[in-house]
């Protein structure tokens, strides 16, 4: 009973989570061919263990070595960091002073400020990505705004640049950034506000020396929550980004689909997992450090 | 208690602006008149009509509950059973891995989980289409779920099991009849959880799907990367009031367990 209990979902994980893993490191390489599925070698069970050691033979790390002789993919990478770093930091801007807010307010206002934040989760983010394209765009509402006011004689190119795609991270992304913070300040205890205002610390740097230390767990979290996915990132940088705007989930997403070049997608695919290995230990560190201080 | 200061007031009210304008902004404008979605040509419902003679549209839409339903319902079993695994099970060989495998998907980049996804179906020799949207989306919503439901189980007095199976009930009893009743709220959200992230979902389903399905999200992409249509403001309307209607239901009726609960639980308080 028990065993079957633990089977099920364990080799479900194992059939649809582990194998294709092993499947991409696998085609990643394999050489690129015109044929059904586009590349070789293909393992030939019915060749038995020769045919294994044919298969074997045959493959190599040609598709690596290409994608560093190749400038498009390793500034794709680097540039994917860029904006992930960026708009970690803008979205921490953005989301601190609303959870700081949320969490000073009279309690009977928290439970639904919650739900409004939470509430943008369940709601399409192809839709909230696409909600930015009529307001950034060149006869956009922003544009007529500003040119109504008089604050600009000439319509801003917003839509189509990396402007547009920090705007659309940030927008759709905030709500990860304002839950852990908001959960941080949360339970801080406000008379130890009072007490170093008490000591002759000014509002500011209580805040700097009080406030912002014991929230910091929040802070690691969120921007870990958003850096995360951000890297893989490929609906905003496609709707929202120009055609200069690098990001390695689009190169991953036409070398896939418009260049039918298996081999190389797989390969993207390898190295960018290799990159977020690194943050993913990290943040689950974080988390484990968190849970065994609740205790 | 503080009062709220100016700053506090000025930030909630930015924030909120910021989350929910461009929602508001679509809306509006999706009962524009005009076929130029950013000049306002006075109020109709024209686009509406539009999208629910959209036979395209129609089609998706069915293809995409389809799939959210199936395998909502699917990762909703897998998940409840690994969130019993984790939190019950105790040590077995693999664990380490078994909760690697339950964290991983959360965080992966959909382009990868597409792809490898895309790569195992082709190498298995399968047709692609609803059945393997239906595999995707569970494998990914299962881990969802399986997280909303151990934080429950984990919260829940365990003596209650325990005075169960002492009482003389098999564990499958003692798991319908005390530990499901218990953990149902959280089962229900993780359900709801895993069909809205199902719906939503436009990156796998366009690798693991084939050309017999295209759910709603890849048809929205594929006009929605030609400019904004007043068409897609009024489905995305649509969409955006059909599941705030499902949140609000679900957490009115959440709310009312709750409070019964807690009613049930004083009476019982009392009595004892």
């Amino acid at each position: 009973m028990r065993r079957l209990l633990i089977a099920i979902p364990y080799l479900w994980l194992l059939a649809l989570f582990i194998v294709p893993f092993v499947i991409v490191f696998k085609i990643s390489l394999s050489d690129l061919a015109v044929a059904i599925p586009p590349y070789t070698p293909t393992l030939d069970i019915a060749e038995g263990w020769a045919g294994f050691k044919a298969f074997l033979a045959e493959l190599d790390f040609e598709n690596y070595i290409w994608l560093t002789e190749d400038a498009l993919y390793w500034k794709a990478y680097l540039s994917s960091l860029k904006i992930a770093v960026i708009s970690t930091l803008l979205t921490l801007l953005v989301g601190y002073p609303i959870a700081y807010g949320m969490a000073r307010a009279p309690e009977e206002w928290r439970a639904m400020l919650f739900m409004l934040v939470i509430l943008p989760f369940w709601t399409s983010f192809l839709i909230r990505v696409y909600s930015w394209m009529g307001i950034l765009s060149q006869e956009g509402y922003l544009n007529q705004v500003l040119l109504w006011i008089g604050v600009i004689n000439e319509p801003l190119v917003i839509l189509n640049t990396n402007i547009a795609v920090y705007i659309g991270i940030v927008y759709t992304y905030l709500p990860f950034m304002i839950l852990p913070i908001y959960a941080a300040l949360e339970k801080l205890d406000i008379s130890l506000l009072e007490a170093a205002e008490d000591l002759g610390c000014s509002r500011f740097s209580a805040f700097w020396l009080v406030t912002i230390p014991l929230s910091k767990q929040g802070i690691i979290a969120g921007s870990f929550l958003v850096f995360i996915p951000t890297i893989g990132e490929f609906v905003i940088p496609s709707l929202l980004g120009g055609s200069r705007t690098l990001m390695i989930g689009k190169v991953l997403w036409e070398e896939f689909f418009s260049n039918r070049d298996w081999p190389v997608a797989s390969a993207v695919a390898v190295v960018l997992l290799l990159i977020l290995i690194i943050p993913i230990v990290l943040f689950q560190r974080n988390e484990q450090k968190q849970r065994e201080a609740d205790q | 208690m503080r009062r709220m200061t100016w700053f506090n007031v000025t930030s909630l009210t930015f924030g909120f602006a910021f989350l929910y304008l461009p929602m508001v902004i679509l809306i509006i404008f999706s009962f524009n008149e005009s076929k130029l979605v950013t000049v306002w040509a006075g109020f109709s419902t024209k686009w509406y009509g539009e999208v629910l003679r959209n036979t395209a549209f129609l089609d998706a839409a069915w293809v995409t509950v389809k799939v959210a339903f199936l395998s909502s319902c699917l990762a909703t079993i897998l998940g409840t059973m690994t969130a019993i695994v984790m939190v019950r099970a105790g040590r077995f060989r693999g664990r380490t891995l078994f909760s690697g495998m339950i964290y991983a998907p959360m965080v992966m980049p959909e382009v990868i989980t597409g792809l490898s996804l895309l790569l195992l179906f082709i190498s298995l020799g399968m047709d692609r289409g609803v059945f393997t949207i239906v595999l995707a989306h569970t494998t990914f919503a299962m881990c969802y779920v399986s997280v909303v439901v151990s934080s429950r189980l984990v919260s829940f007095d365990q003596s209650l099991e325990e005075a169960a199976l002492d009482l003389g009930c098999s564990p499958v009893q003692a798991f319908r009849l005390v530990t499901l009743p218990i953990i149902a709220p959280a089962v229900i959200s993780g359900w709801l959880l895993a069909f809205t992230l199902s719906l939503d979902d436009l990156v796998i389903a366009s690798f693991t799907s084939g050309p017999s399905a295209t759910t709603l999200p890849m048809k929205i992409w594929s006009s929605v990367r030609l400019g904004v249509s007043p068409e897609i403001n009024a489905l995305s309307t649509i969409m955006i009031l059909v599941v705030a209607i499902g949140v609000i239901t679900a957490s009115l009726i959440n709310k009312r367990n709750v409070m019964r609960q807690r009613r049930e639980e004083e009476a019982a308080d009392k009595l004892a």
